[in-house]
């Protein structure tokens, strides 16, 4: 940066702004635009003062201001109905969504990608997503009660997958496990396509009592405004407009100094000293600091409230006492919270600091004349209306245009390929295939990776991690909690943008019906590539609209989320990866479904619900035989609905023990994890599925079709289940029982392979890698 | 004080002079478990007691539970800044003095005891260099102490292991010292999961009234919110203090 250049820049007051015009400015070196130069001058009526652009640099960056997206984004608050509303007591916009959970309880939760961080400094970068969205949930006024990690890598075989791995899970582990927040689930997904662009997404829920809920706005004239928690340094400066905003380039400089350095510890802390500050009603506003720091706090808080903001920044302690004025304004120093304060709170609100032994500074305080003025040492440096720097920010209607190549794509169906030939027939070829799914990278057992996170903390934990949904009790006294799950193909994605993003949809919300919870609410993680290609820009507006569109038939409104563009690596893009989180009620976590038989359902009936249709395409399988082109699986939203409301009434009524989703890998890989989660035996047979679905054993056991589980039913429970299907005229078919004795999952006329060799085969794979 | 929540367990006294017993739970600034003790003391019957590390008053509790966690991060070694807590210094007293208040330390709290010298020995990162959380299958091999006199010698029960600081090591002499005088209280059965000297999982002092362990008691004493298997096995860490104050032997 070269904002330090010279003694008489860092004082750039906004007095010599006004008298020196034609000072050069570095505004192309911070990532704007000319217009967007252009712009801020027309605001100002003169140039920005050195601190005015840093601050506008960051907050007008793709990644703070969300400027190619937000006319797409409009959608999701367009399309969500008075029905889908009910429940909403905070939506899109706020730090983090919340969802009224009845009992005077509500629920925030929120995901957010820390992609480039991650693929420079894969420890650093993935401990401090964890921290900043952790951050946005006490911001709400909730204590978070767990986390989740969608992540993304490139060939599990390549070289510097072990630096991006073993960095990425250590630094999750280490600044969650820390915190005391259980990691309840995510996803691991391994493609050449992120070689160059891992998504390492992360998910944070909170819970708190109605009347805890806190909003980022500064209001009421002579209210102080704090800043608390860590000393702010020289890390992260730029990392919203340099590094999130940007491609990856070989000839650039390393950026390492964009990327944040977390402590856990002081996290934690901040945590229980904001808990203790909403419990005696401390604080009038609280807004976190993550990307765009001070820059952020302060313009979302004034722009939110009902006047202005006075802030002296030599207020602000510092690591590093050699910090100019724009970097303390842009530095992403991570576990800092800043809030407003009635003078009438000073005195209680030291105290709290003082029992945790946090740092704080008074900064300044609420004005009532609708400017952010922020003075070093009493000389005025930033003299804005926090509008223009918070919400009216530059707008971009990015052309776009399905690509050429699209057509060609769809029409390569993997069937009608080299690639689709010969494919498994026999009973020994098919058993093969199964072991080959089931070791395959994205299919094979990640316990790898969640051992080394704590899924146990909080004692709240009723299922985790390889079940379909991360399910954590809320109340200990009624049992009502939530389930979450997310979910994203990126290759289904690939193949139709519209589509990909209504089947990460439906299989999030497929998981968390099957975990016997009534989904709510959606958060999502929009990953794509450079919003500057009309290519891409298809992508991204097909997927808004797709994801859109499914919500309001779903019913589920999206409550929050975050856009991640540029992931690409010179021209080439990463595959569009629409990542749905989606959360669900139960007013009971011990009616929670897990994902397998145990020994005690011996005997219990196995059903798969729903049609198998001949889809392939976009298939694990076809993954595995470097096959990628046609159409991903059909979606019917309506069925899928009906799908959940079985699951959920099933799970309610005790009609159920286990539920597994169908998904990727379809029947084969969801009936080996069944048989695998507890080591319980199954004998099943698929002669009236493939006649009734006119597919051979092949096709039955790896399409990909949506809207269906695997479910293990009691004996006692089987008429009133077939009663209950039989009524709402949904498909299902009795596939076979739990054998306790086994020891091995048969498939009648096909194969017996034993639950060792399962075994074998879907847990060596990671270690093999990383050891 | 009475409890609402039923006393589990098999007692030689009534339950009426249990359901005054006061159990505190002392919170450090990074600790993480302290609701799960809490929960966990609450579940066996007795009252959980929140006690504060830079206080200095013990608010007459019966025994002392010294949770898991991070205290300050562990950036120095695990344990090694906690100790000096004020409130510390009055376990230390109280664990040493003649009324011999029983004292639970559980992972980072195990860690704190080693390092206030309650214990013997000291815990280093876990020899794979990794976190791990999982279940695990312990042995008891001292059930002659104030916090495992529920279990039979010998039994071997599964509770969660969760930690990165884990490796139980101590010099020679010390080690044939605990085997000898039947101070080590829980060995790690079948896989020695961080290269614990000896699968050593946990020590009891000479007197039985202090006793620290790795693996987390307070996470198995509720089930389906604990291991996949036998989810409570660790309750009976909770119930037998109770069994210890009213004087009842098994």
């Amino acid at each position: 940066m070269s904002l330090e250049a010279t003694k008489e820049f860092n004082i750039d007051t906004v007095e010599n702004a006004a008298a020196t015009p034609k000072v050069e400015l570095p505004w192309a070196e911070l990532g704007l635009k000319d217009n967007e130069f252009a712009e801020i001058v027309k605001i100002l009526g003169r140039r920005p003062t050195a601190a005015e652009l840093a601050m506008y640099s960051v907050m007008w960056s793709e990644h703070c201001s969300y400027k190619s997206t937000k006319n797409h984004l409009r959608q999701f608050g367009q399309k969500v109905t008075p029905e889908m509303k009910k429940d909403l007591m905070v939506g899109m916009g706020e730090n983090a969504g919340v969802t009224n959970l009845g009992d005077g309880w509500a629920v925030t939760f929120k995901i957010e990608s820390h992609n480039s961080p991650s693929f420079v400094e894969p420890h650093q970068g993935a401990a401090t997503g964890i921290g900043g969205i952790v951050r946005d949930i006490i911001s709400m006024g909730a204590r978070p009660i767990a986390v989740m990690d969608p992540l993304r890598f490139g060939a599990i075989d390549h070289p510097d997958s072990q630096r991006v791995v073993h960095g990425v899970v250590s630094g999750i582990g280490s600044y969650g496990n820390s915190l005391g927040l259980p990691n309840i689930g995510g996803e691991t997904v391994f493609d050449p396509i992120y070689q160059g662009n891992p998504l390492v997404n992360a998910l944070a829920v909170g819970a708190l009592r109605h009347e805890d809920l806190r909003l980022a706005n500064a209001s009421g004239v002579g209210n102080k405004v704090v800043l608390f928690g860590a000393r702010t340094g020289g890390d992260g400066i730029g990392g919203a407009s340099v590094l999130a905003s940007e491609s990856f380039d070989d000839t650039k400089p390393s950026k390492r100094p964009a990327v944040q350095v977390g402590d856990p510890f002081a996290e934690k802390v901040l945590i229980e000293c904001c808990l203790e500050l909403f419990k005696a009603s401390l604080v009038e506003g609280i807004q976190d600091l993550g990307a765009a720091g001070i820059s952020c706090a302060t313009s979302e808080l004034a722009a939110n409230g009902d006047g202005g903001m006075n802030v002296e920044l030599t207020s602000v302690l510092l690591r590093d006492p050699t910090l100019t004025p724009g970097e303390i304004l842009m530095s992403e120093s991570q576990e800092r919270m800043m809030a407003v304060v009635t003078p009438d709170n000073v005195k209680a609100f030291e105290a709290v600091m003082d029992k945790y032994a946090v740092e704080y500074s008074w900064l300044g305080e609420v004005t009532d004349d609708n400017r952010l003025t922020i003075t070093w040492n009493g000389e005025v440096i930033v003299d804005v209306d926090p509008s223009t720097v918070a919400v009216d920010g530059p707008e971009y209607d990015r052309p776009y245009a399905r690509p050429q190549w699209q057509d060609a794509l769809q029409a390569d169906t993997f069937k009608a390929s080299d690639a689709g030939k010969n494919l498994p027939a026999t009973g020994d070829e098919i058993k093969a295939a199964v072991l080959e799914l089931i070791a395959s990278p994205n299919m094979c057992d990640k316990s790898w990776i969640t051992r080394q996170y704590d899924r146990y903390v909080g004692g709240n934990t009723a299922l985790s991690s390889p079940d379909d949904a991360g399910v954590v009790r809320i109340d200990e006294e009624t049992g009502l909690g939530v389930a979450i799950a997310t979910d994203a193909n990126g290759r289904y994605t690939y193949l139709d943008p519209y589509l990909g993003a209504q089947l990460a949809l439906a299989e999030s919300y497929r998981n968390v019906a099957t975990s016997g919870a009534i989904p709510i609410a959606v958060s999502d993680c929009l990953n794509y590539g450079s919003p500057e290609d009309p290519d891409v820009m298809w992508q991204l507006a097909e997927g808004i609209r797709g994801l859109s569109d499914a919500c309001q038939v779903l019913g589920v409104p999206v409550t929050g989320g975050n856009v991640s563009l540029y992931n690409q690596t010179g021209t080439t893009a990463i595959h569009p990866t629409p990542v749905v989180a989606t959360l669900g009620k139960l007013d009971d976590v011990a009616r929670r479904t897990p994902s397998g038989w145990r020994e005690d359902a011996d005997g219990q009936a196995i059903y798969l619900i729903g049609k198998t249709f001949d889809e392939l395409d976009g298939s694990e399988f076809a993954n595995l035989r470097g096959h990628l082109g046609g159409l991903p699986p059909k979606v019917d939203l309506d069925v899928e609905k009906e799908l959940g409301e079985i699951l959920i009434n099933a799970s309610r009524d005790g009609m159920i023990d286990a539920a597994h989703d169908l998904s990727e890998g379809g029947l084969a890989a969801a009936l080996s994890e069944m048989v695998l989660r507890y080591g319980v035996g199954a004998r099943v047979a698929l002669d009236d599925i493939k006649k009734r679905d006119g597919l051979d054993s092949f096709t039955t056991l790896f399409s990909e079709s949506q809207s269906r589980a695997v479910v293990a039913v009691p004996r006692s429970e089987e008429v009133r289940f077939n009663d209950m299907t039989s009524a709402r005229g949904v498909t299902v078919a009795r596939l076979g029982i739990v054998d306790a004795q086994s020891k091995s999952l048969e498939v009648q006329g096909e194969f017996t392979v034993s639950v060792e060799d399962l075994r074998e085969a879907h847990e060596g794979t990671m270690i093999k890698y990383f050891g | 004080m009475s409890t609402e929540l039923p006393l589990i367990g098999d007692y030689s006294t009534p339950t009426t002079q249990l359901s005054g017993a006061r159990i505190g739970v002392v919170t450090f600034p990074g600790t993480l478990d302290d609701r799960d003790a809490a929960r966990a003391v609450r579940a066996a019957g007795a009252e959980a007691v929140s006690l504060w590390h830079a206080d200095t008053d013990l608010q007459d509790v019966d025994a002392v539970v010294i949770p898991g966690g991070f205290s300050y991060g562990d950036y120095l070694r695990a344990g090694a800044i906690s100790r000096f807590a004020p409130m510390m210094d009055k376990i230390v007293d109280a664990a040493n003095s003649e009324a011999k208040l029983p004292v639970l330390g559980i992972c980072n709290g195990f860690q704190i005891l080693t390092e206030s010298h309650l214990l013997p020995g000291s815990m280093i990162k876990n020899d794979h260099l990794k976190f791990l959380c999982r279940d695990q299958l312990l042995r008891v091999e001292n059930n002659q102490t104030a916090w495992t006199n529920g279990y039979e010698a010998g039994q071997e029960i599964t509770i969660v292991l969760k930690n990165q600081d884990g490796q139980y090591v101590a010099d020679e002499k010390t080690l044939d010292m605990l085997e000898a005088e039947n101070r080590v209280a829980f060995s790690y059965v079948g896989w020695n999961p961080n290269g614990s000297r000896r699968s050593i999982a946990g020590i009891t002092n000479e007197a039985g009234n202090v006793v620290g362990l790795m693996p987390h008691p307070e996470h198995a004493i509720e089930a389906g919110f604990g291991p996949d298997h036998r989810g409570t096995d660790g309750l009976t860490f909770f119930t037998s203090v109770l069994t210890h104050l009213v004087g009842g032997k098994k």
